[in-house]
């Protein structure tokens, strides 16, 4: 919170010189230390300091990466190889990097998932919301041309698939393509400029990172109830009470990390990228990594090629203007007894989504089933199976959201934090 | 106005302050509206780049029946030596049936309608279409399912355009030059 004032007091010779002249031991201590948090925070909220861990394993990995890695056609997969086989530690540090997306993904989606359902982008956190969108993007940004440096044939005809998106732009879409990939393919050139681009972005990110960090320090974290912190009794100070819950966290969410890294470290991936890329022979299954297998999905299921390009960039710029499409003035989805089953049923059509993204669209969803065929397709497809949920992803944030919480009855919401958990105390002692 | 000419707070007529402001702005914008040129630039293809952007092919190496891929420009380039029976079938289909019509002559050189040179790169998103797969007889591309025929034309599947003939001529009977 803003007006919580300072309540750091430099005890030696050397703090007190130095917080006259940079506070910043002043600046962490009130915003890591004596910070007022809510004091009903649950474990979903431990995912905004595991998704900075990720961010410095990724950084800190990365730039050991680096220095092995050799940015050219004709080497990148051998550096690759070299630094899986014979440099010390290299199999480890790639593996933690390769999985470490994953991760970063993962935790990613449930910090996400979490803020829709505690309507943790309702006003005052718009811009606190808008920037971690700003971050989700910027991540896929950077993923994607990570996917791409090993040179494998995922990598190129990944690189090729994605970039021709930007070719079916109208009139301007061919100049721009050749633009990006410096080149009239995907070559040398493009290799080159998106391992620059690899290595400044997570550097972007976490710049932004840090201004979200700020805007959250702004208007105070959001909690699960939903309410604003009214008084002293509402909060807990960040250390010890935040720092140790999100130490837990962080540790069980490290132990899932390392059943990747040391037991299937090539679960997540796909055998193909093994492959040196080879320009003349695309592989028979294109497939992204499974944390763009939704967005991936929506870009099939839009018969029309731009169409489809505007939907899947469509379906990440909707969460930009959430905060004006809930019309809602309850913020927590516990009160809101209508709108928490919309939101059950839209965590299962992203789900869906991704694993139609990982489908052949012409496969039948049960095998066997009569069907009959349905415009341009067979109905008992993964391509209608797509469009339903494309449908339903798109309706819940432009129909669902405003509608619902114009005409649903939220339950009573309690008038403090305090409140809210002195009522569930009783009612597990009634139990 | 009735202000003094003194005063320099910025109300009333531009006065020299005001121009000096307007002057430095109008610098400081033009300086970076002259830096971005370059800085965009230097993304588009080099000159080295350009230079590869013509090939010549021995036909000789392709037998009837077969085709031969050779690279262009970083992608694949398909060159087929087509039998009469794919010629015909290619010749055969009305331009209402296809999805961006354009006649199997307008694709070949007159006289050597045996020799199909096309950009073996999917119209939809880029990936390489299989030969001799696809319900044409044509090209199938694995990634999104679109099929083309004999002539390398879209007939079915998301890919909105046919597979590009690129600009080449006969050097002489054996010989071409593509781009």
């Amino acid at each position: 919170m803003s007006d919580h004032p300072s309540t750091y007091e430099p005890k030696t010779g050397v703090e007190k010189w130095l917080d006259q002249r940079l506070p910043i031991v002043r600046l962490a201590y009130d915003s890591f230390v004596d910070y007022p948090t809510p004091r009903n925070l649950n474990y979903w909220w431990t995912f905004g300091g595991i998704l900075s861990v990720c961010l410095m394993i990724q950084i800190v990995t990365g730039i050991i990466l680096a220095m092995h890695y050799t940015a050219h056609i004709d080497l990148a997969f051998n550096s690759v190889e070299r630094i899986m086989r014979d440099v010390n530690y290299g199999w480890l540090i790639r593996y933690v990097h390769a999985n470490g997306a994953s991760m970063f993904f993962f935790a990613v989606f449930v910090h996400m998932f979490r803020g829709l359902y505690y309507g943790s982008y309702k006003a005052p956190r718009e811009v606190l919301w808008i920037l971690g969108c700003l971050i989700f993007f910027l991540m896929i940004a950077t993923a994607f041309m990570g996917y791409v440096l090993p040179w494998g044939q995922m990598s190129f005809h990944g690189a090729v698939v994605i970039t021709n998106l930007i070719g079916s732009i109208p009139v301007i879409g061919g100049p721009i393509l050749t633009w990006l990939q410096g080149g009239f393919a995907v070559d040398q050139a493009t290799l080159n400029r998106f391992f620059s681009l690899h290595y400044l972005l997570p550097f972007v990110i976490a710049g932004v990172v840090i201004l979200h960090i700020w805007a959250l320090h702004v208007v105070g974290q959001n909690n699960p109830a939903g309410v604003d912190i009214k008084s002293k009794e509402d909060t807990v100070p960040f250390t010890p009470y935040a720092t140790v819950k999100d130490g837990l966290g962080i540790i069980f969410f490290l132990i899932l990390f390392s059943i990747f890294v040391f037991f299937m470290p090539n679960a997540l991936g796909h055998a193909d990228n093994y492959i040196p890329a080879n320009p003349l022979v695309t592989p028979a299954h294109i497939v992204p990594e499974w944390y763009l297998l939704p967005f991936y999905a929506i870009l099939r299921a839009i018969p029309d090629k731009f169409g489809g390009v505007i939907a899947m960039f469509g379906a990440i710029a909707v969460l930009f203007v959430l905060p004006w499409l809930d019309t809602s003035k309850v913020r927590s989805m516990r009160y809101r007894p209508v709108m928490r089953w919309f939101f059950v049923i839209f965590v299962v059509v992203c789900l869906g989504l991704g694993w139609c993204g990982a489908q052949l669209p012409d496969a039948p969803v049960v095998p066997g089933l009569p069907s009959f065929t349905l415009l341009d397709g067979e109905f008992n497809s993964y391509l209608w199976l797509t469009r339903a949920l494309t449908l339903y992803y798109f309706a819940f944030f432009l129909l669902i959201m405003p509608w619902v919480g114009l005409k649903e009855d939220p339950l009573p919401v309690p008038a403090s934090i305090s409140e809210a958990i002195l009522a569930e105390h009783a009612k597990k002692k009634g139990a | 106005m009735s202000e003094p000419a003194t005063d320099h707070g910025g109300h009333g007529d531009p006065n020299r302050r005001d121009f000096i402001y307007i002057a430095a702005g109008a610098a400081a914008v033009g300086a970076v509206a002259m830096v971005i040129p370059p800085l965009v630039d230097q993304m588009n293809p080099a000159a080295d780049t350009l230079a590869l952007a013509s090939t010549e092919f021995d036909l000789s190496k392709v037998q009837e029946g077969m085709q031969v891929v050779i690279k262009w420009r970083g992608k694949p380039l398909f060159v087929r030596y087509r039998t009469p029976k794919e010629i015909k079938e290619a010749q055969d289909v009305k331009l209402t049936d296809l999805k961006d019509p354009q006649a199997d002559a307008d694709r070949v050189k007159k006289g050597k309608e045996q020799y199909l040179i096309l950009v073996g790169s999917c119209t939809h998103l880029g990936c390489v279409p299989t030969f001799g797969a696809g319900d044409y007889g044509g090209w199938f591309c694995p990634c999104h399912g679109s099929h083309y025929d004999t002539s390398g034309r879209i007939r079915k599947g998301p890919a909105p355009l046919n597979l590009a003939v690129p600009d080449f001529q006969f050097l002489s009977d054996t010989k071409v030059k593509i781009g």
